[in-house]
């Protein structure tokens, strides 16, 4: 028996391989579902601001949505480049 | 009144026109009088899966515009006295179902039918959102595979929000998984998501597992609903999808892999 373990351990288990990533993107769909529509847009023009005075990454700008029962937050967070003297 | 079912997954080719007409026919069966509309607007197949394509003379669209009365268009189903079906239009003008027609529809089916199933047809454009718009309970149909998996979850979504029962803050929509297509073989080489791994995903009530087989298509190759099979194992599991959608104690089979003499005999793990 002990062999046969040991030769199941080798056989792909593809199925807990899609279980993690539906697990990963549904989490993530579902905190997207509740965001305002805007959202993409804003981010986008906000980063087109930013980017004229700063050179930063496309990806250096987050924004964050969050829904309490009485009031709704807007996070934004800009990681700036290192700061490098000419 | 009525109580309204919407057979709905996002994806296409999960089941859900096998699944409206079995569960139309088990409810029918059981002496429910239940109407099955397809409401995939220019991609009629119901009517196929019925056996009933070649009574097709006026359809849902055609009732909307007031072309035919409801009792012209209704299709009574030749297995059952107490099933009926409102075949789709194909016609390809995409705005030809409209959300007062459909409700109009409905309203007047309510009235002397106790269960409507609406086939709604894949995606998330304006047929399949009408389809469940009216929807007092939904059937998420969905296959243990990632992208069924996925759109299940994102129509769980839209039933939550689209719907008139959330527009209106009523009591949200009824959701039920109905998982198809399953081979617990597969499961048991961990080949294939299991039962518990999509519940776990997507946290709905199971209605039912419907293994994968042959007689689906047979049943469709013959235009009979495959739970007038009552010898097959699709078949089984569609009735017991009935009795517990109506209430009845029934436990899950189908999920375990069936086993053979060997397997009888000896007790295989």
């Amino acid at each position: 028996m002990d062999l046969l373990d040991y030769f199941k351990i080798k056989k792909s288990t593809s199925a807990s391989l899609a279980k993690e990533r539906l697990q990963i993107l549904v989490a993530h769909e579902r905190t997207s579902r509740n965001q305002p529509s805007y959202l993409p847009q804003l981010q986008i023009e906000l980063l087109e601001v930013i980017r004229k005075y700063i050179n930063v990454d496309l990806d250096a700008i987050s924004v964050n949505f969050e829904q309490d029962d009485n009031q709704e937050t807007l996070e934004l967070n800009i990681v700036l480049p290192d700061y490098q003297p000419k | 009144m009525a109580r309204i079912i919407v057979v709905t997954s996002g994806k296409g080719g999960v089941g859900k026109t096998t699944t409206s007409a079995a569960i139309a026919m088990g409810l029918a069966k059981k002496g429910h009088k239940t109407a099955v509309i397809d409401f995939d607007v220019g991609l009629r197949n119901l009517d196929l899966i019925m056996g009933c394509e070649r009574r097709v003379i006026y359809d849902f669209i055609n009732v909307i515009n007031g072309e035919a009365s409801l009792n012209q268009a209704l299709i009574r189903d030749k297995n059952c006295n107490q099933l009926y079906i409102l075949p789709a239009s194909q016609t390809r003008d995409k705005d030809a179902l409209s959300q007062e027609g459909v409700g109009k529809v409905l309203e007047d089916l309510s009235k002397d039918f106790q269960y409507i199933i609406c086939d709604s047809p894949a995606g998330i454009e304006k047929g399949a959102q009408l389809a469940m718009y009216y929807a007092d309970d939904a059937f998420v149909v969905t296959n243990p595979e990632v992208s069924s998996v996925r759109d299940s979850d994102r129509m769980l979504g839209i039933l939550s929000s689209k719907s008139r029962r959330a527009e209106t803050n009523q009591e949200p929509i009824k959701e039920y998984l109905l998982l198809t297509r399953y081979s617990p073989e597969r499961v048991k080489l961990k080949e294939m998501l299991s039962v518990d791994d999509v519940q776990e995903i997507l946290s709905l009530h199971l209605l039912g597992v419907i293994p994968e087989s042959k007689s689906v298509l047979n049943a469709s190759n013959s235009g009979l609903p495959v739970i007038l099979d009552e010898k097959s194992d699709a078949g089984q599991a569609y009735m017991d999808v009935v009795a517990r959608y109506l209430g009845e104690e029934c436990p899950h089979r189908f999920i375990d892999e069936k086993k053979g003499l060997f397997g009888k005999l000896f007790g295989s793990r």
